[in-house]
């Protein structure tokens, strides 16, 4: 076995009542690792895109795109990893910050192209959108600032050019 | 009426616009599967369902069996024996939660059965109300999909999508759980000539220029062996297979579920591999220098240790179900398709080629280790005697049913299957309890073959309610119970592997003949061979179901064993 990473997955699924269970359920008992998946409309009426990061090996994974692709609901299956595709997160940051602490929070988020998109008393949320990896390093600067709550929403990924997920399958 | 030359879908039997109740929907969706049997128990939820079977006896005939669980094996035997769908239908709650076992069974030995079961009405949905589970939250990991129809207009779609799921592809079971009101509203829909699921696409005949390379390599290999499994007997290829065996001189081992996929009195056909398959058979995995894995997932029970099974061999593995390939041998030529398209395009590129040294190998291991020799036994009558006796009372043109355990192996390997569908077993659940429930569907699926239900004592007390149903259907299968008073598998491996502490492996059992006869059977009990024998050839001749009661020595163990996590060279042989 290969070492293990995490794997994009992107699979246009119907949009009936149960096909998140389903997924959820087929990752559960095959074991493997979910490290986030969002779900929501696709461009086309009646389905859905889903975007799964995967952990595991190589083949891992290919049994993981493979035993999706069986679930009748599940159109196609992309793996986007390490193929040209943009992928992007959202998180939003609920900091606490006094007044005085604002401006340096405020320079950091700005220098990380964040928003800030609500500001209490105490706390300040932080709007950050990005690969992963921008989010994961923003988290790393702001650790002086006491950290309430953070909401992520998991990755989701669009291939570039002409390798879109529509045509994708997943094949042995 | 839309249905063509039997050729539409679409399941209805009514004029497009005329309204049909959701229970009508159903059976004319079986009819249109050519289902004429099936396998149920009323509860409240699904009395609609029956309302419309009334109406429909005599097109479909309904089987009242006496446990769920027996509906669901009953129509896995239907199902297996015919080559169509099966159908199973409860109500809701504890009648579809009985299914469960079934579902589970289906899913692993790749059989279509589609299961109806009643739900609560929609309004009573989600309240806990009386006899409400929520089966389709259950069966989502034990099926090949599922379906709650909350709209009876969707029904007549789902219905044709659910018999061709479980048919086509890599079969299997599909679950359809129906409201009780939506059995009831009418509808004017009818399905779509033709099934459209975007996201199902089953292949047909594999990639032309993997087909090349497997020729290629299988040409190229001195010692190459076929490794016949379940997805023979499917795509029905066992006329394929033989031509591949004999053209190339390329001997055939077999899967549980493939035997009888090639004829196993031919000189090519080593038997059946695996943990209690036989010794030469396995011996050739370990030699082989080309695996050509036909319709079979390779097993933990068929490979064994994995790093002992053809090492360095080149894999050639066709299978339907590309999620099977590489899944658990590193595969060199994998090919996604139908094994009969795909071996027919394979067959004209296989040379004829000499292998006689490698036939004179396998011969060798053959006469050396005879897997299959009965010792004397003049004490005790020994359970391989039994099928062996059946076997030949039957001459061989009995279809055998199988249950879990001991019995399991005797079945298969003392018997000579010459054709597919002619041996039946739940090889990839294990389910105790399959075989009598089954045979009553292999039987009804064509009565004009002799049925005989080959079982343990332990097996048959988990469906023994379904003498019942023998009875009061006179469903003629011929019950053969191999009674060693135990758990006979568990006690083997206590025996074996927990140095002798036999722990509830000992059974206290009734008296299997008295009880057959206070079902109303015909019930025989016999503890020489004598009698044995006379009782088998009296069953066979009888016109009617029996039960045997066949005492057997109570400590008889299964040959050859390979010791699970080992592999081949420490299997462990008969020692007489």
């Amino acid at each position: 076995m290969n070492g293990t990473e995490t794997h994009t997955l992107v699979a246009t699924v119907a949009d009936h009542p149960g096909v998140l269970t389903r997924v959820a359920s087929l990752f559960r008992r095959r074991g493997f690792n979910i490290a986030s998946l969002a779900v929501g409309h696709s461009e086309e009426p009646g389905y859905s895109r889903m975007t799964i990061a995967v952990e595991g090996s190589a083949e891992e994974v290919k049994q993981c795109e493979k035993q999706l692709y069986k679930l009748v609901e599940v159109v196609s299956v992309r793996n986007l990893t390490g193929a040209p595709a943009v992928t992007r997160e959202l998180a939003m940051i609920k900091v606490r910050a006094k007044a005085t602490e604002r401006p340096g929070l405020a320079e950091i988020t700005d220098i990380f192209r964040g928003e800030i998109v609500d500001v209490s008393k105490s706390s300040m949320i932080v709007q950050m959108t990005g690969a992963q990896s921008k989010i994961d390093r923003f988290l790393d600067v702001i650790t002086e600032y006491p950290i309430e709550e953070i909401s992520r929403t998991g990755v989701i990924a669009i291939a570039r050019d002409d390798v879109g997920p529509r045509n994708g399958r997943a094949r042995g | 009426m839309s249905a063509i030359n039997g050729q539409s879908s679409n399941g209805s039997t009514a004029a497009p616009g005329t309204p049909r109740t959701g229970g009508e929907v159903v059976c004319d969706a079986m009819l249109a599967a050519g289902v004429d049997v099936i396998f149920g128990m009323p509860g409240g939820a699904s009395l609609p369902f029956y309302d419309s079977l009334y109406h429909y006896q005599d097109r479909i005939r309904h089987v009242l069996i006496r446990h769920e669980q027996a509906a669901g094996f009953a129509a896995n035997g239907y199902a297996r024996a015919t080559g169509k769908v099966g159908v199973a239908t409860s109500t809701s709650g504890p009648g579809a939660t009985n299914m469960v076992t079934c579902m589970a069974n289906d899913i692993m030995d790749s059989v279509g059965v589609v299961y109806i079961t009643g739900q609560v009405a929609r309004p009573a949905i989600g309240s806990d109300a009386f006899q409400e589970a929520d089966v389709t939250g259950i069966s989502i990991p034990i099926t090949k999909h599922s379906y709650l129809v909350m709209d009876v207009d969707d029904l007549p779609r789902v219905m044709s999508e659910a018999f061709h799921l479980a048919s086509t592809g890599r079969p299997g079971p599909v679950h359809v759980d129906i409201p009780k009101d939506v059995f009831l509203e009418t509808t004017t829909e009818t399905a779509p000539d033709q099934v459209n699921l975007r996201g199902y696409r089953p292949s047909k005949v594999g990639n032309a220029r993997m087909v090349r390379k497997a020729a290629e390599v299988i040409n190229a290999s001195e010692r190459p062996i076929i490794m016949a499994g379940h997805g023979i007997d499917i795509s029905g290829a066992a006329e394929e297979l033989l031509l591949l065996a004999t053209r190339g001189s390329i001997p055939v081992v077999s899967t549980l579920h493939g035997v009888g996929t090639f004829p196993e009195t031919h000189p090519l056909s080593f038997g059946m591999l695996g943990m209690h398959g036989l010794a030469y058979a396995n011996f050739a995995m370990r030699q082989t220098d080309c695996i050509i894995g036909l319709g079979t997932r390779f097993d933990d029970r068929a490979v064994g240790k994995e790093d002992e099974f053809g090492p360095g061999a080149k894999v050639v593995h066709i299978d339907i179900d590309p999620a099977e390939i590489g899944k658990v041998l590193e595969t060199d030529v994998p090919i996604v398709g139908d094994l009969k398209l795909t071996l027919q395009k394979l067959l004209p590129l296989i040379e004829s080629r000499d292998r006689t040294p490698w036939l004179d190998q396998m011969n060798g291991w053959r006469r050396d280790h005879p897997s299959l020799k009965i010792p004397d036994s003049p004490d005790s009558v020994l359970p391989q005697e039994v099928v062996r006796a059946i076997y030949d009372i039957s001459g061989g043109e009995a279809r055998v049913i199988a249950d879990v355990g001991q019995n399991q192996m005797w079945a298969s390997q003392h018997f000579w299957y010459e054709r597919p569908r002619m041996f039946f077993s739940a090889g990839g659940l294990g389910p105790m309890g399959y075989a009598l429930p089954a045979a009553m569907g292999v039987k009804l699926a064509d009565e004009s073959q002799d049925v005989w239900c080959v079982t343990g004592d332990g097996g048959l007390l988990i469906n023994i309610q379904e003498f019942n149903t023998l009875a009061a259907e006179g469903i003629n299968v011929k019950v053969a119970v191999l009674n060693n008073a135990h758990l006979g598998m568990i006690r083997q491996w206590q025996e074996f592997f927990y140095e002798g502490r036999y722990m509830g492996a000992f059974l206290d059992n009734p008296d299997f003949a008295k009880v057959a006869q206070a079902f109303g059977l015909h019930g025989v009990g016999t503890s020489s061979r004598d009698e044995m024998h006379d009782a088998i050839a009296m069953a066979h001749e009888y016109d009617g179901p029996v039960v045997l009661d066949l005492h057997v020595d109570r400590v008889e163990n299964v040959y050859p064993m390979i010791v699970p996590g080992t592999g081949v060279n420490s299997v462990i042989e008969d020692p007489r």
